[in-house]
This record gives structure tokens, sequence and C-alpha cells, in this order.
């Protein structure tokens, strides 16, 4: 029960309680009585009236009395007159209800049906609804029902925004008072914000449908701006502004329709194949792996947002080498409609004969035709183009048994900064977005300067009051507008003070300071890749004790704090990437690396093996670290959902598999890690450091990862 | 502050099947079903499922079982989707769902899937999103998901996703030309958001879920008291620690709150003396408070509670034996 105090009741009225619950308990058996002989007379009917009028919740007695109704029509029907009055009877006992618990789901929709029926008149309804709406002006309920009733009387968006403003107009019968009554106004903004049109769609469907000279979309959002901007400077504390300020952020910031903002290979670049190893070359150009050392090429695209339709009849490859096969797009996601920021395809070189020497140029093309669509609904309409080449140093051949299998390392002595810029840069740049992808439409001045303006208001604001909804919306303002305003070549130009707002915040909200610690790793990666002379400052040499790997560039992001991944659209051409010593809970985002082959992440907060569920992606992962970490040591997961699994139906467990094993534990106590391991063909494995990574554990990873030639630094 | 008084717990839920003659229990009597669904997986979350009559309760069960397939909230009563997932999810509790047809079951909840891929909670035709989550979660516990078009599923609730990540509960897409005005329906704030979210986490696909503008929406719902409310501006309520907190762990942003300031919120709102769990410090308790408090301070890993899992309300050992048991082999 809800705001019911907690005490024992007085004699008294212990009694006249259990007189009412004697009351109610006949009433209930009366009505079965009468529901299950089918009985609908006046008496019966009148029995149901009071039960309801007493106990709204009583499902069954709604359903009795639509049956009763759908009786007496049977035997009325000529009647026009006696018709309405059925329907109207039933219309006095919801109201009734309605006294006594306005917020009774039974209710609501008795009512709906009745007026469903087109008997009765609408009228009286939006009289009804201003009664139940005064009462409690947030009852959704009643505005559920309100929309209702205006669909069946046609009304259109136009009017209903209106109405809403009319309605809160009416409501100040002294109009002149209105800038003394400021708390009013927050009134107004929060009916506006948050039950109105709490989904926005009110004001994106006119702004979808332009009515003429109604609402172009800059004069909607700006008015939406200082109405909310009142609500936020008036009292700061007060939520009701909050989410419908981010929402206007993200209107005036982010494309409807989808963008490609980065690929790899990216436009221009050149690619350099070697056969088997990874040396680097002579000198200027580094050289790639291919894929699982089988001749694999993934090409990736990174969209804005989640699309679907990726084909080969919506992208096109162009190129001169022969490739036979039919070239398949994958989503990189696991969800069940095919939609994912991330594709790939993975372009199979070692059945091609291709020439020493010589360069391929390849050229994929797509938003020619539709098809590419956005999960709401938007196209993707920019014709595109990426260009790149790919040249072969060394023929392709089979690497032999027992190459590669040399142990990684991640000491720092394995590590070597670069001298020279210039020996990354290609590689490097070879992932980035910058401008290599023209069609991304330059921002309109009117959304750089409306967050402009926004950001002028909110300094002003926290110089009056010192309030976290300043600090947390000037930070998202300026991360915004660095996002639309610099492409990149100046990099994040407010990074610094972002990142004070957010460590401001972490001290003086400590109730969401992991909130804002995922907040700040998103700025922070997003400053670290906004340049390529950031970016170098933690890229490496992997001078291993293998001339294997030698040459190789390591990605290091250690000992950042980092909780959380991001920026990943500019790292797709990471191959060796050490995160450890940091405190990330999740690798969301992580599976967009399709060149990642050595990954570090000891010493962080991952808490289950379902967390690692991104890297089931990464068809080219070798060498894994994830000591020191807090796996086992959760009884609640928090990836169960987010990880592919029997239990969201997004995979079969592989049951075969799993009896092969012969592993001797129950399913139920280890599906996490076989569903992560049975996918990936790991070399190297570093579990040590984790509750669950006991004997029993270790003998299971040695039978469920046949490839594997270390764990945990020692042949398994 | 004391700690959790499982003892007293477990006698309040015994002791509210022996008052059946209070004006509360008369109330609720057409719901017994979610009463016994919450008194049943709280005593199993503290474990003391066993001092529950199996039998009994079994049986009670399947008299409340219809022609239609569908299960009533007690006997006498129409059935409904709402009591339909409480049964099944009893009889999962003691390992029982083998007693039930389960194509019977099965046919009931088919047949109210909608054109439009939404549900109608019984044949009298009310939609809401929880009778999609309902809808769902009762398939995949019987192994019957694919009965259904859940493609059509997915994108209704898809179509009730709000400005805030949040979801409503019907939704504001232009699907039928003549019901425009319906299209924007509020936030109905805690329960949508849950069954929205568990529904997409049952079908696979939160990723279509803007996971961080809802868990800071979610997260923005703990109050100074460490309580969680359902909305902006409104009190803080111990069934918040379900419906909020479920859908944070489903979408991995649970960390974005302060859980032992909620725990200590939890353990505030117990009646230390006669068991039981209110919505707030010092309330009158109940069975449906007292299953929601128990169950957060389950989410929150708090020692001595069984875990529970956030999508299908059961006990994580209940739902890994559904589908990763031994019987599944075959």
């Amino acid at each position: 029960m809800h705001g019911r105090p907690r005490k024992t009741l007085e004699p008294a009225d212990a009694e006249a309680l259990s007189a009412k619950a004697e009351k109610l308990r006949s009433l209930q058996s009366l009505f079965l009585a009468n529901h299950h002989n089918r009985i609908y007379d006046k008496e019966a009917l009148e029995v149901s009236a009071k039960l309801l009028e007493i106990n709204p919740e009583s499902y069954t007695a709604w359903n009795y009395r639509k049956l009763a109704v759908e009786h007496c029509l049977s035997r009325s029907e000529s009647n026009p007159d006696s018709v309405k009055s059925i329907f109207d009877e039933e219309l006095k006992v919801v109201e009734s209800a309605l006294r006594q618990n306005f917020k009774s789901y039974g209710a609501w929709h008795h009512r709906k049906w009745v007026l469903d029926k087109g008997y009765s008149s609408i009228d009286n309804e939006l009289r009804l609804l201003d009664r139940f709406q005064k009462a409690d002006a947030r009852n959704f309920h009643a505005w559920n029902y309100r929309r209702f009733v205006c669909a069946l009387m046609q009304r259109t968006d136009e009017d209903e925004l209106n109405y809403t403003e009319q309605m809160i107009g009416t409501n100040f019968s002294n109009y002149s008072a209105w800038h003394n009554r400021r708390p009013l106004c927050i009134s107004v903004c929060r009916v506006e914000a948050n039950d109105v049109d709490p989904s926005g769609v009110l004001l994106s469907n006119l702004m979808k449908r332009k009515a003429e000279g109604y609402f172009p979309k800059e004069i909607v959002l700006e008015e939406e701006y200082n109405h909310v901007q009142n609500a936020l400077f008036t009292d700061p504390d007060d939520q009701s502004g909050w989410f419908y300020h981010l929402w206007l952020i993200d209107q005036t910031v982010k494309s409807d329709a989808p963008l490609l903002v980065s690929s790899w290979p990216s436009p221009g670049s050149t690619i350099t194949l070697d056969g088997n190893k990874c040396l680097h070359g002579c000198g200027s150009s580094p050289l790639y792996c291919t894929l699982l050392d089988t001749g694999i090429l993934p090409v990736i695209l990174y969209f804005n947002q989640a699309v679907e339709g990726i084909n080969s009849s919506t992208v096109t490859v162009k190129s001169e080498l022969t490739i036979n096969e039919d070239l398949v797009w994958k989503p990189l996601s696991t969800n069940k409609l095919n939609t994912a920021r991330v594709w790939v395809m993975y372009l199979n070189l070692g059945n091609v004969k291709l020439q020493l020497s010589k360069t391929y140029p390849i050229e994929i093309s797509l938003g020619h035709s539709q098809g590419i669509v956005s999960s709401s609904g938007y196209h993707y309409s920019h014709p595109s183009q990426i260009s790149f080449k790919l040249s072969v140093q060394n023929a392709y051949t089979e690497l032999p048994d027992g190459k590669g299998g040399k142990l990684t390392l991640w000491e720092n002595k394995n590590f070597q900064k670069f001298e020279h810029f210039q020996e990354v840069d290609s590689i490097i740049s070879g992932g980035q977005l910058i401008t290599g992808i023209d069609h991304i439409p330059t921002t309109s001045n009117w959304s750089a300067e409306t967050i402009d303006n926004e950001i002028n208001a909110f300094r002003v604001l926290l110089s009056e009051s010192d309030c976290k909804i300043g600090k947390l919306t000037l930070a998202r303002l300026l991360t915004a507008y660095d996002s639309i305003s610099s492409p990149h070549a100046k990099g994040m130009i407010h990074a610094e003070e972002i990142l004070e707002l957010y460590a401001d915040l972490l001290k003086s909200d400590p109730m969401h300071s992991l909130y804002y610690k995922d907040e700040r790793s998103l700025v922070l990666l997003q400053q670290i890749t906004s340049t390529t002379e950031s970016l170098l400052q933690y890229c490496y040499h992997y001078r291993g004790i293998t001339e294997t790997l030698d040459g190789f560039v390591c990605l290091r992001l250690q000992n950042l704090s980092l909780s959380r991944m991001g920026s990943l659209e500019n790292l797709l051409w990471v191959q060796m990437l050490d995160l450890s010593h940091n405190e990330l809970r999740s690798i969301e985002g992580l599976e967009a690396m399709q060149l990642l082959s050595r990954l570090n992440l000891s010493h962080n907060k991952i808490g289950s093996f379902t967390a690692l569920g991104p890297l089931r992606l990464l068809k080219s992962l070798k060498v894994l670290n994830i000591s020191y970490n807090e796996i086992g040591s959760h009884s609640i997961d928090t990836a169960r959902y987010l990880c592919s699994s029997p239990l969201s139906h997004t995979e079969e467990f592989g049951w075969d598999r799993f009896e092969i094993l012969n592993a001797n534990i129950d399913a139920a106590n280890i599906w996490e890690a076989f569903l992560i391991f049975k996918s990936l063909n790991l070399t190297q494995l570093d579990v040590t450091g984790n509750a669950v990574a006991d004997e029993n554990f270790r003998s299971f990873l040695v039978k469920i990862l046949p490839t594997l030639k270390w764990l945990d630094g020692e042949l398994p | 502050m004391g700690g959790l008084v499982t003892e007293k717990h477990v006698r309040y839920i015994l002791s509210i099947e022996k008052r059946k003659d209070d004006f509360m229990s008369v109330v609720m009597e057409h719901l017994r079903m979610n009463g016994a669904y919450w008194g049943l997986t709280t005593l199993d979350l503290l474990g003391k499922l066993d001092t529950a009559d199996v039998n009994e309760v079994v049986s009670w069960i399947m008299s409340c079982q219809h022609e239609s397939g569908g299960f009533s909230g007690n006997i006498g009563h129409d059935p409904h989707i709402l009591y339909t997932l409480s049964a099944v999810q009893v009889l999962a509790l003691f390992d029982k769902i083998d007693i039930i047809d389960v194509d019977k079951v099965t046919n009931y909840i088919v047949s109210l899937q909608n054109e439009d891929g939404s549900f109608s909670g019984d044949m009298w035709g009310e939609v809401d999103t929880r009778f999609s989550y309902i809808a769902i979660s009762c398939l995949s516990l019987l192994h019957r998901l694919d009965k259904i078009n859940v493609k059509k599923a997915v994108k209704y609730i898809l179509s009730c996703k709000n400005m805030d990540g949040g979801f409503g509960c019907t939704p504001g897409g232009e699907s039928h030309a003549g019901q425009r005005g319906i299209n924007t329906q509020t936030r109905g704030g805690h329960m949508e958001v849950f069954c929205c979210v568990g529904a997409l986490a049952i079908t696979g696909s939160l990723d279509l879920v803007d996971k961080d503008l809802l868990g800071w929406w979610l997260c923005e719902r703990q109050v100074k008291s460490g309580g969680l409310n359902g909305r902006p501006e409104k009190l803080p309520d111990v069934c918040y620690s379900w419906w909020v907190l479920s859908s944070l762990i489903m979408i991995d942003r649970v960390h974005w709150i302060d859980k032992d300031k909620l725990i200590k919120f939890i353990l505030d709102c117990q009646d230390t003396e006669n068991g039981g769990i209110s919505d707030r410090p010092d309330d009158a308790v109940d069975v449906f408070h007292t299953y929601f408090g128990v169950a957060g301070l389950s989410l929150l890993e708090y020692p001595g509670v069984k875990p529970i899992d956030p999508a299908y309300a059961l006990p994580v050992d209940v739902v890994n034996r559904i589908f990763f048991g031994n019987d599944k082999k075959l």
C-alpha cells in the first residue's frame, strides 16, 4: 500500500474495517455467482456496480459488465434511446469507480471500450478530464485517456498543442501577475516537458511535417529553449526540465539521417599486405597482417547510428581483383533486427592471385540507391565513395606450424616510443575520420550559434548559482560544440574545461560519481583521438623477444582511469591495444576493432565473462590478458543480457560441443565462459587474479581452447 | 542501522495466507496469483521456499486455469495474461512447469498478439507494453518464443520510446492514420520502462536502447535519502528498487547510482518488529513491497539473499535451470 502509516488500529477502527471487509466479501461472492450463472438482471448489475465502487480494481467485474452490455444490446437493438442509456449507465459506473481510485487501469479501459462503441457523446469527456487533471496534473492515466478522446474527436496536433497552452492559460486568471509568479512558470514548463509531450513526438511530428510556416524546426526549438531555460534558471534543482533540455541539444546537433563516420581502410589510404609476416618493412610503410593469417582482410564501415540494409546491392565494391564469391556484409551486433552502427565485410584474399609489388585500387560506394535505413526510419542519402589501394609485398603463404606461438609480453621494456611521427602516421590516419569522407555536411551555422548561445547562458547561470545541472549541461554543451565546430584539425578546444567540470561534479555529487567518471572517460578518449599528434603520444613500437612481432604498433592507454571505451571510430586501425590499469567495467564498442589481435585488459574492473561479449566478434584476436579483474566476484551479472546467449534467444548453447569437453561441470555454472571462449581462437590467455580462476576452471579453459599455447604465462 | 530481519520477513509472508479476512486481503482477492508470486519468490530469495506447501500451491494454481489456457487471479475470476505469467513463474520456482499443458498456455498467449505486434491483456482488448513483456517472458520460460511474431513485437515496443530514452505504454508511431492524436503517450515511468527493457533483453534487442540516455534518467531517480522514485520530483518508494534497478542492471548502468545508500533506504523501510517492508520508512507493510525490497537487495548483492535475474524476475538459479539445465541436453 502506498503512503499508509504503519500503526496498529484503534479497536473501533478495526471493527469498522472488519465490517467493511465482510460487506465486500459478500458482494464479491454474490457477484461471482451472478457472473458464473450469466445473470444480467437489474439487481445483479447493481451488485457489480456496488462492488466496483468499493473496489475498482476488481477486473472480472468490469468484464462482467461488458458481457452484460452485450447481452442487453442483443435484446434492445432497435431502440436507440435504450441503447444510449445502457452505455450512459456504464459511464456512470466508471465515474464513481474513478472517484474511488483514479489510477484504476480497469476503469479507464472500460470507459474507452464504451466510447469506442460510438453511442455516447464525447463532449462530456474533456470536462470530466479537467476535473481529474486539476486534482493531479501529472496523472498519466488521465493524459492517456485525453489523447484517446482527442483521437476520437479527430483533433489535429496543432489543436492539441494549442490546447495545452490554453489550458495552462486559463489557470492563470490574473495573467498580469505572471512575472511575479515564477513558480507557476515552472509548472508551465513542467507540464510541457513532462506530461503533455514527454516523447517530444507531438513537436517532432510537426517539425517533420513542416506545417506551413507554423513550425520550422529552428523557431520551435528556440522557443522551447526559452521555456526550459526559464524553468532551469528559476529552480535548477527541479529535474523537470533537465531531460527536455538534453533532448533539445540532441535535436540541435544530431542529424536525423544516418551518416558514415569512418571506415577502414580509410579513403585514400594504401594498405600494404605481407603474406605471412608483419615486419616493419623497408623503411617507411608499415605492413598489415591479414586477418587470422588466413588471407582475410576486413573492410569496416562505421555509421553515426545503427542502420540496416547494408548488402551487396546497397554497397558496391569495384576492383580489378577477381573476387568470385558474393560479398557478405555482417552487422557487428547481436540484435534480432539486423541493425548495427558498425558493419564489416571480409575480403578473402587467400583465394585471389595477387601480383607482387603491384597496387590494386578498390572503390566502395554507397548511398546511390535507397535501402540503407536507420532504426528510426531515415534513409542514408549521401552518395559517397571510399577509395583505397592494396599492395602486396610477399606472396601469401600458409603460416608454417609453430610460428606465432611466442609469448607476447606487456612490460614497459617491450615498448618503445616512436622517434619519427611519420613512421606511424600513415597507420593512424588510416582509420581516422578526418575529412577524407567528404560528404559529412557542415553543420548549419544555426546549430553552432544555438549551442554557443546556450553555452553563454549556462555560464551566466553558473556565475549565479553553483548548481549541478548547470555544470553538467555546460559540459555537454561544450562537448557538442567541439564536435560540430572544429572537425579534428584543432582537436577538442574545450577538453580541459570539460574535464574540469566533470572532476568537479564527481566531488559535489558523489551519489552519481561513476556516471561522471564514465562521461569523463568518453571526453578523455575523444580528446586523445581527436588529432594525430595527440594520438601519437600513446603509440609505441612493440619489441618482442621474437622477430615475428617486431615492429607492431601498440596503442597504450594505461593508467588513465578509463571506466568505459569510446571514440572507437578513430581506432579502427589498432592491432595491439593495452588498456591495463584502468577502471573498465565494460568494453562495449570494442567489436569495431576488427584488426585487433592482441589485447591487454589486466587490472580493470571487468565483473563477468559476459562483459567480454564484444570480443567474440573479433575474428583476429589471439592474445588476451584479463588477469586481475573481478570475474567471479559478483552475484549479479550486469552484462547478462548484453551478451548473446540462449537467455536472450540470440544464440544456441552448443550442447554438442559442451558434451565433447567432458568437463564434469554443470552447464548452469559455466555457460558464460563456455559461450565466450568457444568462439575464440586464442593462443595466449592470462586469467590469474580473478575469483573464478581456480584449477578446475583452468583445465576447462585448456579443453575449450585447443589453440592455446600459453595460459598465465605457462605452457598449458 | 540493523541488517535484514530475514526470519521476521519469512514469518510475515507465511502469516498473510492466514489473514484472509482483513479488508486489504479481500480487496486484493482477485490478484492472489500475483500475491503468490511475490510471496513465494521472496521466500525463495531468502532461502526458505521449503516452508511453503508445494502440492497445495500447485493444485490451487491449476484450479485457476481456464479452458482458453489462461490463468485467472483467483478461483472464479476471469483469465488474464497478468496472472498467466505469475502462474508460470510460481511453477518455475518449484520446477513444476511440466505439470501444465504448455501448448495450451502458449496458444492462449499467441491469441492475444495483435496485427501491429502489440499484445492485449485478455479478450477485451486493453493494449499495453506491460502485456508485451508478459507475453515474451512467459513464452520464453516455456521455450515457445518462436510461436509469436517477435520482430513485430519488438518493433511495437520500440515505437513507444520516449525522448528521455524511456518508454510509454502505447506508441508514438504513425501506424494508424486515424489515431494520430493518441500518438503521444505519457511516460508511465517505472513499470513501463522495466517491461520494455525486459522484453528487449529477452529478445536480444538491447542494442536498440539508448543506454546512456535511459541510464541517466534512471540514475537520477535516486533521491537524497538514497531511495529511488518513479518520475522526477516524486517521492521515493521501495518498489522502484525493483523497477528502476533491474532496468539499470539490464543496460549495465547500475554503477551510476549509490548502492550503499539504496541498501540503507530499503533496510529502513523494514518493520523490524513484525516483519515485512513498506514503500517508505514507517508506512504500513505489504507483500508487494516486501517482495520488491528483498528483490532490490538481491540486485544490490546483499549478503544472504539469493541473486535474482533482472529480466525474468526469478532467482538466477531457477532461470539457469530452465535454460542450461541438464534436461536441455536432449
